[in-house]
């Protein structure tokens, strides 16, 4: 046993796998616990927040301003604020009033006002310009010029008596705050999801609930495929003829139109994380039973199964104790195929909208879900799917990898 | 002919079929025989005579088709668990393969202790068992100090087999069945297997039964010689006479086809 | 005396393990076999005759990794030869090896003439497919074989039939040496026999001018080959006629393994098979002195000291023990005196 044990984690393969393994399940125990937040708590009002620190203004006002000269300060908040059409429109007008197309570089933002400072007329027509077009060049100008002035915002706020406004302050646009002097920053490394929860949290509660959908599911398939495996395997006979009528039956339905049929008929406020894992796993267990057997049956016709009949053993002693040993290794690789498969058959079932209810707990398939629904991907809201895909592909990943690793060892013709 | 001595496992119109309709094949075809108790006998066949499934029969591991085995006088009952059990303690097992008749997830010291519990020492104190040990692993010619803690397959193939006796030894049946005990040991160790085997039927009255397509080793050890030939007993009798005075041509066949040391080996019969 | 065909000198090749050891499981090997001649090599399980066949092709992969030594087949020293060159102009032409189960080695999806094509080709792709058939039905009808035999898939052909086919592609190219690593052992007796026949057969025709017939069977090496080589812990202990070797042996340990021969004839009865107690010594690190002093009924203090080496005596014989010949007869005969 132990020397199996060094010998699986010799195994570079495995120990791979296991390494991506652990660590998902580490940040999935430790993060809850830095952030204690309920994973579905909405807290962005409006849809798809990008990822980034997210600084109060409220509490910045009120912060000790600092002030700090710094060179290209006011070309840095153009180039900031700047948005990519608004240098492509800057770009039709420049080219329009008759410089070289190959002389202007829209990415270079001083270059770029240099040049539409010493063009910009508004009196000039450029031909096909509609009358629209031409306010739309004059707000540019006005909110560029905006951008680079000097001049102080006045804080105000109202007297409730009077209702007039009564400065407060004014803040200059060389003034700072310090991000660690304010108490409200919120970083969102993922952004927001479409109803406004932070895409990390939920990623997080997400693939701790899909492991233990697939950890649940792939228990109860393993168990029931070798249960059914070994006494169909060892018993043989009638009871082996029954049992593998119904397994062939399962096996006849294609598993996964079944799963749809159960999922879409349990109601969808009785559709939890745990039901859904059952019903997964109920329906997966057809390939276990299969292989278990034909494993069973190799082995009880073995010498040392019929030495321990002679030595007066029951059944149930040498299915245990002359029969499981010897395919344990195999169990263990089918079940971590079947927790891998029961994650993979979870999202499909939620993408699909069959899967737990969607008040309660987040699931890597329903984070999919969402962000189908709400089109993310057309949007390109990048941070609302493309974690959660690549959680999937590095769960699945670690556990085949940890498989073949272990294949490798049990199954001396694939050592290299 | 008469004989006094007692007949120890008999048989009648014995038969086991494989499979059914056209993947049908009998293994063993309604076979008839009478092994007395303390001669030596021998099974000899090629491959696919059917003889590993005889032995099954008689021990019991599988069920015939057809046919009825008599031990010791009575019909065998080997209905329920309990009936098996008290069976299996009457007749054991050497088997060909040392590699394989042994749980590897199990130390030596368990495939003995299971031996001193089948014989019905359980509650006996441990220094008991561990005296029982040493004794038999001491007939084998085996360090029990050195084996306990030990697995089966850290042993040399003629140390394993040597093992198996020590549970024989244990048991003390009154018919073993050894199928090919020596033919994946070095023959070396061969004449030791051999030896041992011996002791154990003198000094227990125990009934022998081989298993072999070694025609040489059938001659060698036993008293009476099988002939089996595609499921069916082709001859039987005396050693000396079905060896030496052989009547039918499966058997004179066979007998020419192994390779001699003092007689001229005649190729040109093939 | 004839032309040498094989000539091996001080071979030794060894295993590296998973855990880095080096396993000299063939030290120092020389043998010479002339023209027409046939060498049997004996012993048991792990001695290194399997080991010495492999290495003996001169063709190594891991863990078999060759040391020293020197193999000379008909005139071409092999040991120097990249391996590409031994697998090409070698293997097959100067030396061919069936191991125990080639005939598990045929492609079961193939025919046995695409399997022949294969390995001519693979030696010249220049033959034509139509010369190959005409070849191979020549030779399998020299041998025995009915050429039909060609068109047919392995699983249509029973195990003994099987490895004589391989047997015969084995010749095709006619190679001079043959090594045969028990190549009947899985078959029964009676196509063990014609196994047997056959090669005789090659030697008789001239297919091949020498072989090596590997097989821990005594009675059958007794038949099969001219002289006999017992091989303990990957060393020769004793070399000598196949008569001599069974009826006369010298090595204690040659001398214990003939006493374990049983064959069905009149007198095995009341013979004692002798056994020989203990194990091989591991050969990771192996004794000093006489490889078998731990296991030897006859072994002095003597014995354990120094590497013994293998003593020539004329007519072609040669053992390494300690003892001289006659004392070593003197000891024998006495035992069996008083076994009597």
């Amino acid at each position: 046993m132990k020397h199996t044990l060094r010998q699986v984690f010799e195994s570079g393969k495995f120990v791979s796998g296991f390494a991506i393994f652990v660590a998902i399940l580490l940040v999935v125990t430790i993060y809850p616990l830095l952030v204690p937040e309920p994973p579905l708590r909405i807290i962005g009002q409006g849809t798809f927040f990008e990822p980034g620190i997210y600084v109060n203004v409220y509490d910045s006002i009120s912060a000790p301003h600092f002030t700090l000269n710094l060179d290209e300060a006011a070309e840095r908040r153009i180039a900031g604020r700047l948005a990519d059409r608004d240098r492509g429109a800057i770009l039709t007008w420049l080219v329009g009033v008759g410089i070289p197309e190959s002389e202007i570089d829209i990415a270079n933002t001083e270059q770029l006002l240099d040049q539409w400072f010493s063009n910009f007329d508004p009196t000039v027509r450029i031909p096909g310009m509609t009358n629209a077009d031409r306010n739309y060049y004059i707000r540019l100008n006005s909110s560029i010029q905006g951008l680079l002035s000097t001049e102080d915002v006045i804080i105000a706020h109202a007297n409730e008596e009077t209702a007039s406004l009564e400065a407060a302050g004014t803040i200059r646009p060389s003034a700072y705050v310090n991000v660690g002097q304010i108490p409200n920053v919120r970083i969102l490394p993922l952004g927001t999801d479409n109803f406004g929860r932070d895409v990390l949290t939920e990623l997080v509660k997400a693939t701790a609930v899909s492991l233990k959908i697939g950890f649940v599911a792939g228990i109860i398939a393993t168990t029931i495929g070798l249960i059914l495996g070994l006494v169909s395997g060892y018993v043989g006979g009638f009871v082996d003829d029954v049992l593998m009528f119904i397994t062939n039956m399962f096996i006849v339905i294609p598993s996964f139109v079944l799963l749809i049929l159960i999922s879409f008929s349990i109601s969808q406020e009785q559709r939890g994380a745990v039901t859904i894992a059952v019903v997964i796993g109920f329906t997966s267990w057809v390939w276990t039973a299969r292989a278990v057997r034909s494993q069973v049956i190799s082995l009880r016709n073995r010498d040392h199964v019929n030495l321990s009949k002679l030595s007066g053993h029951s059944i149930a002693h040498i299915i245990f104790r002359d029969i499981l040993p010897y395919i344990a290794s195999y169990v263990v690789m089918a079940l971590i195929l079947q927790i891998s498969s029961a994650i993979l058959a979870e999202a499909g079932l939620s993408i699909l909208g069959l899967g737990p209810k969607t008040t309660e707990v987040p699931t890597l398939g329903l984070m999919m879900n969402w962000a189908m629904i709400y089109q993310a991907h057309i949007l390109g809201k990048w941070w609302a799917y493309l974690p959660v895909i690549i959680v999937i592909a590095l769960i699945a990943f670690s556990m085949n990898l940890m498989n073949t690793g272990l294949d490798q060892v049990f199954n001396p013709a694939l050592r290299e | 002919m008469l004989d006094e001595r007692k007949p120890c496992l008999r048989g009648r119109g014995l038969t086991k079929v494989f499979g059914l309709g056209r993947s049908k094949t009998v293994a063993v075809d309604h076979v008839d025989f009478d092994f007395k108790e303390g001669e030596v006998i021998s099974i000899v066949g090629e491959s696919g005579s059917g003889k590993t499934t005889l032995a099954k029969m008689l021990l019991g591991l599988i069920n015939p088709t057809e046919g009825e085995i008599y031990f010791q006088g009575k019909r065998r009952d080997i209905s329920s668990n309990r009936k098996r059990k008290a069976y299996w303690k009457q007749i054991q097992a050497i088997f060909q393969d040392p590699f394989a008749s042994y749980n590897i997830f199990n130390k030596i010291d368990s495939v003995l202790l299971d031996c001193i519990n089948m014989i019905g020492g359980k509650r006996l104190p441990h220094e008991k068992k561990v005296e029982m040990m040493a004794e038999a692993c001491g007939f084998v010619n085996l360090k029990y100090e050195e084996l306990t803690n030990k697995y089966p397959f850290e042993l040399s193939g003629g140390q394993q087999q040597r093992l198996m006796l020590a549970r024989v030894f244990i048991l003390k049946p009154k018919i073993l069945v050894a199928d090919e005990p020596t033919s994946m040991i070095d023959a070396c160790s061969r004449a030791t297997i051999l030896d041992m085997l011996m002791q154990l039927r003198s000094e227990g009255g125990m009934t022998p039964i081989f298993i072999t397509h070694d025609i040489g080793l059938a001659y060698y050890v036993s008293d009476t010689v099988y002939i089996m030939e595609k499921g069916r007993f082709v001859e039987s009798g005396s050693a000396d006479d079905v060896i030496l005075k052989p009547q039918e041509p499966y058997t004179k066949r066979l007998i020419s086809d192994v390779p001699k040391i003092y007689e001229e080996w005649d190729l040109s019969t093939v | 005396m004839n032309r040498v065909i094989l000539d091996v000198r001080g071979l030794t090749t060894k295993y590296i393990t998973r855990y880095r050891e080096n396993v000299y499981a063939v030290d120092g090997v020389s043998l010479q076999i002339e023209e027409g001649k046939s060498l049997g090599i004996a012993g048991e399980s792990g001695c290194g005759k399997s080991t010495l066949a492999l290495s003996l092709m001169g063709y190594y992969f891991p863990p078999l990794h060759y040391t020293s030594g020197e193999i000379i087949i008909d005139g071409i020293n092999i040991s120097k030869m990249k391996p590409d060159d031994v697998r090409k102009s070698i293997l097959g032409r100067e030396i061919a090896y069936i191991p125990q189960s080639a005939m598990n080695a045929l492609n079961p999806t193939q025919r046995i003439i695409n399997f022949v094509e294969d390995v001519v080709q693979a030696h010249d792709s220049s033959v034509s497919k139509k010369a190959i058939y005409e070849k191979a039905k020549e030779l399998f009808e020299s041998l025995g074989l009915p050429a039909e035999v060609l068109h047919k898939y392995p699983v249509e052909l029973s195990g003994g039939m099987k490895q004589r086919t391989v047997i015969a592609i084995s010749v095709l190219l006619l190679p001079q040496v043959l090594i045969a690593d028990e190549p009947s052992s899985a078959l029964d007796v009676t196509s063990q026999k014609m196994v047997i026949k056959m090669l005789r057969n090659l030697m008789e025709i001239g297919y091949i001018k020498a072989m090596i017939f590997i097989t821990h069977e005594l009675p059958l090496l007794y038949n099969v080959t001219d002289d006999i080589m017992v091989m303990y812990a990957g060393q020769i202990v004793e070399k000598a006629s196949a008569h001599d070797a069974v009826f006369d042996p010298l090595h204690p340990y040659s001398k214990g393994l003939m006493g374990s021969i049983i064959v069905p004839e009149e007198g095995l009865r009341s013979t004692k098979l002798t056994a020989i107690p203990g194990v091989p010594p591991n050969l990771k690190n192996p004794p000093s002195g006489c490889r078998f002093a731990e296991r030897c009924k006859y072994a002095k203090p003597e014995c354990t000291v120094t590497a013994i080496p293998l003593r020539e005596i004329g007519n072609g014989r040669a053992y390494r023990c300690i003892f001289p010949e006659d004392e070593l007869r003197r000891m024998y005969a006495k035992e069996a005196a008083q076994h009597a």
